[in-house]
């Protein structure tokens, strides 16, 4: 090995993110894996979707996943309009330890990992407690802080920049320099799309309730009914799911080690302006 | 409709090896932490606050939605018990309830026994709403019965009662779609006396515009309309009015209730 040759450019270091986002963000993080780990438990109680006010096993889904028998055994079908899927192995019929089950979302995905619909509901409405809490500080210190109207909000040149944005993301090319130090467009419209995403939740959660109905049923209108807010709910948590996944792939894409350890320490090392050094 | 038998539950048969992550669902999956006592008493803190939050919601007697005839599903699910066992009550379907009686018991000052005839001719309130399953399933009914108001006060209900239990005719032998403790047991609920007097806590007789069907729980079923399907319980024989819920079955104030579900089922 030869000792590399000259002095390594030293990184500018900046304190990117406050003690609050980043709490809040792991608590976040945290409480949405259990939300979505107890939802698919609920969901595999009735795994059914409709829209509309009302829905049971008289009417028609719109997705539905389940078991049929195919003579030689139970195959795993998931249904969407009128398009059937074999889903074997993952939706409808599933292992775990070793045993066959008949289940909608499989053992490994759902919390608990036995099906029981009364601890799954208590698993979810306690979180969906620490959800709306954790998501109402992060708001509430957001606006007084003005972190997001500054850091978030996009302004009019970054809307113009979105084409440019778009490009540079599936070009995998990122941001450097100046340029690292505050949100990209799509960063912003990503992380304001995950606030109505989990806002959604909540209000199309609250719709599925009898009770919540009765002191608000404009949501009930809000949603076009109790199935089509269940319905939507599923679909909003889906959206959260590819957030996360998207989220993911661009900290990998981004510089792991820089980008967790800046949402751990708040300090985020600028990837040097390549164009510009010294910049 | 439903593929999945109640009997067989939920075990295929076994097939090839575990998945990668079988082998530790237990501890990822939290199954050994939703056993433990300590987290069964913060989800039951959790519980309290959402009964709590529900509680000061509807403080102001807020009503559920009613909709309108266009909407009254063309099927209605029954759903639990599809038809009690028992001489008893199949000697009642026989006689179409001419001997049914309803008593009304426990804290009041005057116990009230009602034939379905009588119930029939006392004012009744018809309502079109909406039933939520615990499942997540909804149908939508028209009901016509007696508030259930009007029976506590001919009773006349005594200053230290807080409940009413509703004893029923079915002795139910689980769902097991539903997962979970599965034991059978006799049917039973509770409502808080503020529940109870509620202008939309009815006592039907009709469904529909027709005598109640056996399947949705003839003669006389609860409709309590801010809560989960579970609490509307059918085949209604004696309404009990207490201080406690202690003395009752699991204690828990119902039978899903007494199988890990929520008392106040408002969500």
């Amino acid at each position: 090995m030869t000792a590399p040759t000259g002095p390594r450019p030293r990184r500018e270091v900046i304190y990117r993110h406050a003690f609050l986002v980043r709490l809040t963000h792991w608590l976040n993080a945290l409480v949405i894996v259990l939300m979505i780990g107890s939802g698919l438990n609920i969901f595999n109680a009735h795994p059914h979707l409709y829209w509309g006010q009302k829905g049971d096993s008289y009417d028609q889904p719109f997705l539905s996943i389940g078991a049929v028998d195919r003579g030689s055994g139970f195959r795993g079908q998931t249904t969407i309009g009128s398009l059937h899927l074999d889903t074997t192995g993952v939706l409808g019929v599933s292992t775990d330890n070793g045993q066959t089950l008949r289940k909608a979302w499989p053992s490994w995905l759902t919390i608990p990992g036995y099906q029981d619909l009364a601890d799954a509901r208590h698993w979810h409405f306690l979180f969906a407690w620490v959800l709306v809490a954790n998501g109402l500080a992060y708001l509430a210190w957001g606006l007084i802080s003005r972190h997001l109207q500054r850091d978030l909000w996009p302004t009019l040149a970054d809307l113009r920049a979105i084409p440019r944005s778009v490009l540079d993301h599936v070009r995998l090319k990122h941001p450097t320099g100046e340029a690292a130090k505050r949100y990209n467009v799509l960063q912003r419209l990503a992380y304001l799309g995950l606030i109505t995403l989990v806002t959604l939740m909540a209000l199309t959660g609250l719709t599925m309730s009898p009770g919540f109905d009765a002191f608000a049923p404009w949501l009930l209108d809000l949603f076009g009914g109790r199935q089509s807010a269940r319905s939507l709910h599923f679909i909003f948590a889906s959206g959260i799911v590819a957030f996360v996944v998207v989220h993911l792939v661009e900290v990998v894409l981004a510089g792991p080690i820089n980008e967790v350890r800046s949402m751990i320490t708040g300090r985020y090392a600028v990837p040097p302006d390549h164009n510009h050094p010294g910049a | 409709m439903t593929l999945i038998t109640r009997r067989n539950a939920l075990i295929v048969g076994a097939a090839g090896s575990g998945l990668a992550l079988s082998g530790c669902t237990k501890i990822v999956m939290g199954d050994s932490l939703t056993r433990s006592a300590g987290f069964q008493r913060v989800l039951a803190n959790a519980e309290a606050w959402t009964l709590s939050a529900q509680r000061f919601l509807l403080s102001g007697g807020a009503m559920a939605r009613e909709y309108s005839p266009s909407d009254i599903s063309e099927k209605f699910k029954a759903n639990g018990t599809l038809y009690p066992g028992g001489e008893d009550y199949e000697d009642a379907v026989l006689e179409n309830f001419a001997g049914w009686r309803l008593t009304v018991d426990g804290l009041v000052t005057r116990p009230v026994s009602l034939s379905v005839a009588e119930i029939r001719r006392l004012p009744s309130r018809t309502q079109i709403t909406r039933h939520d399953c615990v499942e997540g399933w909804s149908a939508i009914g028209q009901w016509t019965g007696v508030p259930l108001g009007l029976l506590l006060k001919t009773a006349g209900v005594l200053p230290q009662a807080k409940y009413v239990v509703f004893h029923c005719a079915d002795n139910l032998e689980g769902e097991p779609e539903k997962g979970g403790m599965q034991a059978a047991g006799q049917y039973y609920e509770s409502l808080a006396l503020a529940d109870a007097v509620h202008p939309q806590t009815i006592l039907a007789h009709a469904m529909n515009g027709k005598p109640l069907d056996v399947g949705h729980g003839a003669p006389l079923r609860l409709r309590v309309e801010r809560q989960l399907g579970y609490k509307q319980a059918k085949y209604v024989q004696r309404i009990q009015v207490t201080d406690t819920l202690s003395g009752f079955y699991g204690g828990k104030g119902g039978y899903w209730e007494d199988r890990g579900y929520e008392w106040y089922a408002g969500i």
